[in-house]
């Protein structure tokens, strides 16, 4: 990329205002992803600034083969994983957590029922004029945060901070099958609560 | 022979709701692809359903991006000027 070429020279040349957009780009979604292996933010945002402080000792020898955030979140992984473990905390990925379905068993007809695995109570559909409400941004905000770490880390770039689905298997070494596992168990808790906010409030 | 509204290889609803997020990102085979769509053309709840999520995901797409803290980024530039005197 055009781009990065330019911003790599600056960086190398000691330019602070490039530091600075990169650091404005990236560090937010490092501590994220950072909190995804290890147990606490405080721990997250530690790895998140050695990582920084690897990139600029490092800097001069990267070839540009991976774009710079790729890179980047490559170191981050490595440490984050490597401190998560000292902390004797479970890799994160070893399982894929929950295995509750995306909707209520409750919701489809039993079956002995005449159309099993058919809705008995379908959904109504969201309003939307409400979808882009302060209120309804904070029940999403809600849901996310209650999320197990792996979910909401990979929820959280995908559909907030528009990554794609290669960058996130990239910058967590998933398989892009468990990425996507782990987004629609994310997604599907979230418009759970949607729907539970969206349609008590309208009865 | 005549098919019944939802034939053998029909998906269910239930099952339906678990591959939303496959359909979505278009990582689905063709075949199920097919069994998919037919699916939601003739079912209006599961419709209301893809509609739902894709509403979510443009929902939580306007949430705001959390932003790097001032002290860690004075932190930060201060180990920069460090690292170029």
């Amino acid at each position: 990329m055009e781009e990065e070429g330019q911003l790599l020279a600056a960086l190398r040349a000691g330019d602070e205002a490039a530091f600075k957009q990169l650091i404005d780009r990236y560090h937010a979604s490092l501590v994220r992803v950072a909190q995804a292996y290890v147990p606490t933010r405080a721990l997250a945002e530690e790895v998140a600034q050695e990582t920084w402080l690897a990139v600029l000792e490092a800097i001069d020898r990267f070839e540009g083969r991976s774009s710079l955030k790729t890179w980047l979140f490559r170191i981050l992984t490595n440490r984050a994983k490597t401190r998560g473990m000292r902390e004797r905390r479970t890799l994160p990925f070893s399982s894929l957590e929950s295995d509750d379905g995306a909707v209520d068993a409750d919701r489809f007809r039993g079956p002995d029922e005449p159309w099993p695995g058919h809705w008995s109570a379908p959904p109504r559909g969201f309003p939307e004029e409400r979808l882009l409400a302060s209120e309804t941004r904070g029940v999403i905000e809600d849901a996310i945060a209650k999320l197990p770490a792996t979910q909401r880390t990979v929820i959280t770039l995908r559909d907030v901070e528009g990554w794609s689905g290669e960058e996130v298997c990239n910058a967590l070494t998933l398989s892009e099958t468990n990425q996507r596992v782990l987004l629609h168990r994310a997604r599907s808790s979230v418009r759970a609560a949607l729907e539970q906010y969206l349609e008590d409030d309208a009865t | 022979m005549t098919y019944s509204p939802f034939t053998y290889d029909e998906l269910s609803c239930q099952e339906l709701v678990e591959l939303v997020t496959d359909y979505v990102e278009g990582a689905m085979p063709d075949e199920l692809r097919l069994r998919f769509e037919s699916h939601i053309a003739r079912c209006g709840g599961c419709r209301t359903y893809v509609e739902e999520m894709r509403q979510t995901i443009r929902a939580t797409g306007s949430l705001t991006v959390e932003a790097v803290s001032p002290e860690a980024e004075q932190a930060l530039l201060e180990a920069f000027r460090g690292f170029h005197r």
